[in-house]
């Protein structure tokens, strides 16, 4: 099997060049491992949900639990999304041209939502809004009770999303030809006029990017969020949550077609992402 | 007109913007590092102290390391093996191929574990044939180390790939003419020229492996001193009010992830890279 495939890997041969030793040997380890782990599995649970007739499928899909865990998922998704494209998008401003004191630690503290398990960050910010947690002590005489409540999920999400849009964009400012504001500056644009037509339109790409990253990253979340959010059926209930609620009741089809829906709609984003890229690429002309 | 004229450089702008910017991260970022510490020593040391060595905390501290270093090495040898396939050769379907690299991170990972449940769980064909054989696979140390090798599939490899891109192979190529196996130029020649790249996608890998949560608990069974992992220990501890020990046993994952941010620091500046979003 792999010796057939490397045969047909091969027929695009470089002829004028000699090849370095080792493709056997690359590509047999390459492909198994890959299918062991990645694909075969994969593939399992879709072929698993492709079982599922169309009456079954309507019956799960719209479930009033399935539907709300949905739609509690997916808004809370996009309102951090939106809120991380915002403050990310400042944030990466920020340390793109300014310094403060401390701004070195704060740097590399940015990347702490990919790093702490989701576990502590679950743990931790209920700490911190619950009753007498130390924003929760300020907050809730406000009447702003986050625990256990769709703010509570969002703001988990805004912590897990957080880093996406920073460093997409961050980069991007840091090699901005800053000639172009100077022109843009010199020829009698207002401040104002040069960051919404010249800066922002060249940082469109990257923040979109961002977003839809974080997006992503915050439809799949489940560790950060199932402290705080209370994991109520039809209020603060999530879709991840919601699979292994079915798993542990042996609704294993169930919990396959619900898996399945979202592994699509993390494809459709997968996407989107690229096209993003391969449009602002055309745009800037590199690609034909 | 160099610095005065650039955007938002008016004093005032300027401090809201960094005001604003110091208030979110300190919220968001630096407020949850504290609240761990804090609570953890909250009953004081001696409390914590019996939280992380008690039995239970080193029996998942045992199986974390065990799943994580299984991960990382597993995860090592493909990262290489991959990169040296796709950097040195052409082949067909070799953008297909990267993008099937980055799979496992648009996965979530709930489905992480689901998948191996249904792979080897006792509903399955494969799953029945193994237990009536006396492997189990679900709810016991196998399935914890899929699940974290799968989590972290992509960390080595999606870093060697741009890395060993970018350098080309001429070194290589030089050494295979001078008459250098494969071998030797694969330890000789190329290794040394992407150890940092190396050991930035394992330290990424690693503090992943140590910290997953969602794909560990689907294929765990939460058996206490045989499946628990460190997180999972956690939200045990936390769901039976013991806050203080969750918090305790916390530190030692808060630990591990700052010392990761502070590798991954350092060993930008030495392969001289930019932060980016994984």
């Amino acid at each position: 099997m792999v010796g057939f495939l490397i045969k047909f890997l091969k027929t695009k041969r470089n002829s004028s060049r000699f090849r370095l030793p080792g493709f056997g040997l690359a590509t047999g380890v390459t492909l198994t491992y890959l299918s062991v782990l990645v694909l075969i599995p994969l593939a399992v649970m879709v072929l698993t949900s492709a079982t599922v007739t169309r009456h079954e499928l309507v019956a799960i899909l719209t479930n009033p639990r399935v539907v709300s865990a949905f739609r509690v998922t997916v808004s809370t998704s996009i309102v951090a999304a939106l809120i991380n494209c915002v403050f990310g998008t400042l944030v990466a401003w920020v340390h793109a041209r300014y310094t403060y004191p401390g701004k070195r630690v704060m740097d590399a503290l940015i990347d702490l939502p990919f790093a702490l398990p989701t576990a502590v960050t679950g743990i931790a910010l209920t700490a911190l809004f619950a009753q007498s947690g130390w924003l929760g002590r300020f907050l809730i005489p406000l009447g702003v009770s986050l625990n256990y409540s769709w703010w509570g999920i969002t703001i988990a999400l805004v912590f897990v999303g957080m880093p996406f849009v920073i460093r997409t964009v961050e980069p991007v400012l840091d090699d901005f030809d800053k000639e172009l504001e100077e022109a843009a500056r010199t020829l009698g644009a207002t401040p104002l006029q040069t960051f919404l037509r010249v800066i922002f339109p060249l940082l469109i790409p990257a923040v979109l990017t961002g977003t839809t990253l974080a997006f992503a990253r915050c439809l799949g979340e489940y560790g950060s969020v199932v402290f705080i959010s209370g994991n109520m059926p039809l209020k603060t209930e999530i879709v991840p949550l919601l699979i292994i609620t079915k798993l542990e009741q042996y609704d294993y089809l169930g919990a396959t077609v619900i898996a399945s829906s979202m592994l699509l709609l993390s494809f459709v984003l997968l996407l989107v992402v690229n096209g993003i890229q391969w449009l602002h690429r055309r745009r800037l002309g590199m690609e034909p | 007109m160099a610095s005065s004229a650039s955007i938002g450089d008016g004093t005032v702008i300027r401090r809201i913007l960094i005001a604003i910017t110091v208030l979110f991260l300190s919220v968001f970022l630096v407020l949850p590092i504290l609240v761990v510490i804090v609570s953890a020593f909250q009953q004081g040391m001696h409390t914590y102290w019996a939280a992380i060595s008690e039995p239970e905390a080193l029996d998942a501290l045992r199986l974390t390391l065990i799943a994580a270093g299984v991960a990382v090495v597993s995860n090592t040898l493909f990262g290489l093996s991959a990169a040296w396939m796709i950097t040195n050769y052409s082949f067909r379907g070799k953008n297909l191929l990267i993008t099937l690299i980055d799979l496992p991170f648009t996965v979530s990972p709930v489905i992480s574990g689901l998948i191996f449940v249904l792979l080897f769980g006792g509903r399955s064909v494969v799953g029945r044939w193994l237990i009536d054989h006396g492997i189990h696979i679900i709810f016991a140390t196998p399935g914890i180390i899929l699940a974290t090798c799968f989590v972290t599939f992509p960390f080595v490899a999606r870093e060697l790939i741009p890395l060993m891109q970018s350098q080309g192979n001429q070194e290589e190529e030089a050494a295979y003419m001078l008459g250098a196996n494969g071998w030797q130029i694969f330890w000789r020649v190329t290794v040394p020229k992407i150890k940092w790249g190396i050991l930035y996608g394992v330290v990424l890998a690693a503090g992943r492996a140590v910290g997953e949560f969602g794909a560990v608990s689907v294929v765990s069974g939460h058996i206490r001193g045989m499946t628990n992992t460190l997180p999972l220990h956690i939200e045990i501890l936390y769901n039976e009010y013991q806050f203080s020990a969750a918090f305790a046993v916390a530190t030692l994952l808060l630990v591990f992830a700052l010392v990761t941010l502070v590798l991954k620091r350092y060993l930008e500046y030495r392969i001289d890279r930019k932060s980016e979003a994984l």
